[in-house]
């Protein structure tokens, strides 16, 4: 500041004086981060990018949020009653709840918005099919009749990451659910100024002068009272790594979301900048094939590489050398949350061995048939784990076509059911969220349910009829048993192959304290 | 005069409809999928189908080019997939920073590459020629983005003296809108700078080696006079061309230095546009930018008329 203070004096007495004042501080309430993309969808609901989900988490409220320890708390609700055997379950809106446009939110605004999420979200599927009726008892009360008690039901509606149910006007909440709403009006602790929106340069929230948070307990993820303090938040879309580690060491922006792992290594040596996991909790690393053609469309072709898949090489890849920052051993559900388990994991812990894996190879018939393994180069993890599986496939001795591209090309590809000779694949990489493989109700690597399954499709029925158990499971302790037979048989059909966990590591103002942990959330944060 | 100026207006026509057919060709033919983009990781294959089919893109080649085409006759440049914004509206966010940022790298280079290339001309041999030389190969070699990092980390990191992304809007003041875009103009200039500098001196050689200027020099006309209102007036066209061509150079610059320097220009904008494959948008930056493109010819064509009266149209 001093050099840009002696600069701003000099040109003022060089007769610069009407220039405006030059600054680089922040105003104490306004916040300015970098998230991890560009914000290009304003619909959560029709997309399920996770830039558009965090949007989401600004403006829109949900029934119910979730705690850091997976539990639902009501958010948007009062509370609920459960009648006649858990089948008929009646939810209550709180008071003080109002969209931005000023209007108060109503039990039929909830009724539509929940009845469009459910068309599009694999966990709302599961909870339409055994909903009867779904409908509101005047303003405040939102009636749902089950065909049975449904346990999980408090669990879809805190859903927190793709996609929440949130509740917007019931006159957005009618569009279809495969066309994008045209507002972004929520009842959330923060408004969207769509007209400072400039996709790709800066999207704008202010605080919601009329928000009411939850009059008790603490923020935790979704849960607890949402208390701003910003009056406003901006989000510049900076693509460049290094202008935003600059800018960040400047004090020009606030937070950057998702700093690459040599970024982090810079800005470590800042002490106005701290480091931390975004999330405690850890992303997971996949090799998913594709069960459709050969060569992995044989199970013992799928097993056949496990003794040489060495989970510390990939996320040393994605995230550096240092072990606090990533997780080997990891099965089919994320590390450190109640599901998760070491059932059948012996092929992933034991000795690795590159000899083994090519007698494996050779022993299901290998015959140097091609493979082709897609990837992209501009996503960082993906892109990361594609590298040093690609190494692995060479050193085994596939017949290996490496194919990257954009991550644009890829999301295109990967839809391919095709053999290779038109355009098919056999093997990719990618990522998930820790919300995504804490249960088994959003985790969609692991369905088998064959052409209706996430790419790949493998067909598993026996991980169908666990998925189904589970959702009926009255307690946790019938959900470990059922998620360790879960892993047992992934471990053997091997839909896919984790490769480890991450953390995600996000840089903000050594200011800013009293962050909410889990993703990007902008309630209860604050300056010092 | 006129009636060349209308008849090359004209022409932009079929030179538009031909870059309108390739473009939206190119784009048709290529990989990738917005609808694969928009339903994100977790998508199943039924649901990128859905959506794909709900923004017309499982429509057959000719029924989309003739509905594109035919909102482009009314004025319509169509509606970004993503967004849900008008692709026109989307063009008019980016055009002042991207034009800022033209302009004052245009006139940044252009004042100091013309003396430059003028004073190396002069003191042909000398060690000033030579560092001018030496400056327009590194102009040359060294690519924009690391310039701008170089740029950045000095002016703004070491020394803190200018910001180190962003653009501030003109109407907020011309020193909030020139400081952000003085780092970003000198990154950018530096290649038009020694494109201009090299041919200035280049022309300005031959055209010294002139009768006309050993004629002023005999009548006592100063240094200065002879340089750059004798020499440089005729030595202008050649000068002009390469002015013009760089503006094309410039646009595709623009598309690193608005990356490097977080400006939200047109050039970052198609980058995004081409990444997510958000074709209603690809479709209007390029033929905006075609249109841009012709119409500088037809400046540069206009202009040299100024400096050389002989030239009629």
């Amino acid at each position: 500041m001093l050099r840009r203070t002696l600069l701003k004096t000099g040109a003022a007495m060089g007769g610069a004086a009407a220039l405006p004042r030059v600054s680089v501080a922040q105003p104490a309430r306004v916040l300015k981060m970098v998230p991890q993309a560009n914000l290009t969808s304003l619909d959560p609901v029709w997309t399920t990018a996770n830039i558009t989900r965090n949007h989401g988490h600004m403006i829109y409220d949900t029934l119910y949020g979730l705690d850091a320890q997976f539990r639902p708390q009501p958010q948007m609700a009062a509370g609920h009653v459960a009648e006649d055997g858990g089948k008929r379950v009646v939810i209550t809106l709180r008071d003080g709840l109002r969209f931005h446009d000023g209007s108060p939110v109503l039990a039929k605004d909830v009724v539509a918005s929940v009845k469009r999420w459910m068309r599009r979200n694999p966990f709302g599927q599961k909870l339409a099919t055994v909903t009867d009726e779904l409908s509101a008892d005047g303003d405040k009360k939102v009636v749902f009749r089950l065909k049975r008690p449904f346990p999980a039901m408090f669990a879809a509606l805190a859903q927190v990451s793709n996609s929440p149910p949130f509740v917007m006007p019931e006159r957005l909440a009618m569009t279809d659910a495969f066309t994008q709403v045209r507002e972004a009006v929520g009842s959330g602790p923060f408004r969207f100024k769509p007209d400072e929106y400039n996709s790709g340069s800066l999207a704008v929230y202010e605080r919601n002068a009329d928000y009411v948070p939850v009059s008790s307990g603490t923020p935790s993820l979704t849960a607890g009272p949402k208390v701003v303090h910003f009056d406003r938040v901006e989000w510049h879309i900076i693509t460049d790594a290094a202008t935003s580690a600059a800018a960040i060491q400047t004090g020009e922006i606030d937070w950057y979301e998702q700093p690459p792992p040599e970024i982090q290594q810079l800005l470590r040596r800042d002490r106005n900048v701290k480091i931390e996991a975004i999330d405690p909790l850890p992303l997971t690393g996949i090799l998913r094939f594709n069960h459709l053609h050969a060569p992995f469309n044989d199970k013992k072709m799928r097993q056949a590489i496990l003794p040489a898949l060495a989970q510390e090489d990939f996320m040393q890849a994605v995230v550096g050398t240092d072990p606090a920052n990533y997780q080997t051993g990891v099965g089919f559900f994320t590390p450190g949350t109640p599901l998760a388990n070491d059932a059948g994991m012996g092929p992933l812990t034991g000795p690795r061995s590159l000899d083994r894996a090519k007698a494996l190879m050779r022993e299901a018939g290998y015959t140097n048939q091609p493979m082709r393994l897609i990837g992209p180069t501009d996503i960082l993890a993906p892109s990361a784990m594609t590298q040093v599986g690609a190494d692995l496939v060479r050193r085994l001795g596939f017949n290996a076509d490496i194919a990257l591209a954009d991550w644009g090309t890829v999301v295109q590809r990967r839809t391919s059911r095709e053999p290779l000779d038109k355009g098919g694949w056999s093997m990719l990489f990618t990522a998930f969220s820790s919300f995504d493989f804490a249960t088994p109700a959003a985790h969609y690597p692991l369905r088998g349910n064959g052409t209706s399954a996430w790419f790949g499709w493998p067909s598993i029925p026996k991980l169908e009829e666990l998925r189904d158990a589970w959702f009926e499971a009255p307690d946790l302790a019938t959900e470990q048993r059922l998620a360790r037979e879960m892993q047992t048989v992934a471990m053997d059909e091997l839909p896919y192959v984790p490769v480890g966990a991450y953390k995600s590591l996000t840089a903000l103002r050594s200011n800013l304290v009293d962050r909410v942990s889990g993703l990007a959330l902008f309630w209860g944060i604050r300056r010092s | 005069m006129f009636a060349y100026v209308v008849r090359r207006v004209l022409a932009t026509i079929p030179v538009m409809a031909i870059v309108a057919l390739f473009v939206f060709s190119l784009l048709y033919i290529a990989p990738g999928d917005p609808a694969a983009v928009i339903a994100g990781d977790q998508a199943t294959p039924d649901d990128v189908e859905r959506i794909r089919a709900s923004l017309g893109l499982d429509r057959p080649y000719l029924v989309r080019f003739g509905a594109w085409v035919w909102d482009i006759m009314r004025g319509d440049l169509g509606v970004s997939i993503f967004t849900n914004l008008p692709v026109s509206t989307m063009i008019r966010q980016r055009i002042e920073p991207t034009l800022s940022l033209m302009v004052v790298t245009l006139i940044l280079a252009v004042s100091i590459a013309v003396p430059m290339g003028v004073v190396a001309a002069w003191r042909q041999g000398t060690w000033i020629d030579r560092a001018v030389m030496a400056f327009a190969v590194l102009g040359f070699s060294v690519p924009v983005f690391v310039v701008g990092y170089v740029l950045a980390y000095f002016f703004a990191l070491e020394w803190d003296l200018l910001p180190v992304q962003g653009y501030t809007p003109f109407a907020r003041g011309f020193w909030p809108w020139l400081e952000n875009l003085i780092l970003p103009a000198i990154a950018l200039g530096s290649v038009y700078i020694a494109l201009i500098a090299r041919i200035t001196r280049a022309t300005m050689l031959e055209v010294l080696q002139q009768d006309y200027i050993r004629t002023a020099r005999a009548k006592g006309l100063n240094q200065g006079g002879i340089l750059f209102l004798h020499a440089l007036k005729n030595a202008a066209v050649p000068i002009i061309t390469v002015i013009g061509i760089g503006i094309a150079l410039l646009i595709g610059g623009a598309v690193v230095t608005e990356s490097v320097f977080a400006i939200p220009g047109l050039g970052r904008l198609t980058v995004d546009a081409i990444l997510r494959r958000d074709y209603p948008v690809i479709q209007g930056v390029v033929l905006l930018f075609s249109f841009v493109y012709v119409l500088v010819n037809l400046a540069i064509d206009l202009a040299y008329t100024l400096f050389d009266p002989r030239i009629r149209y």
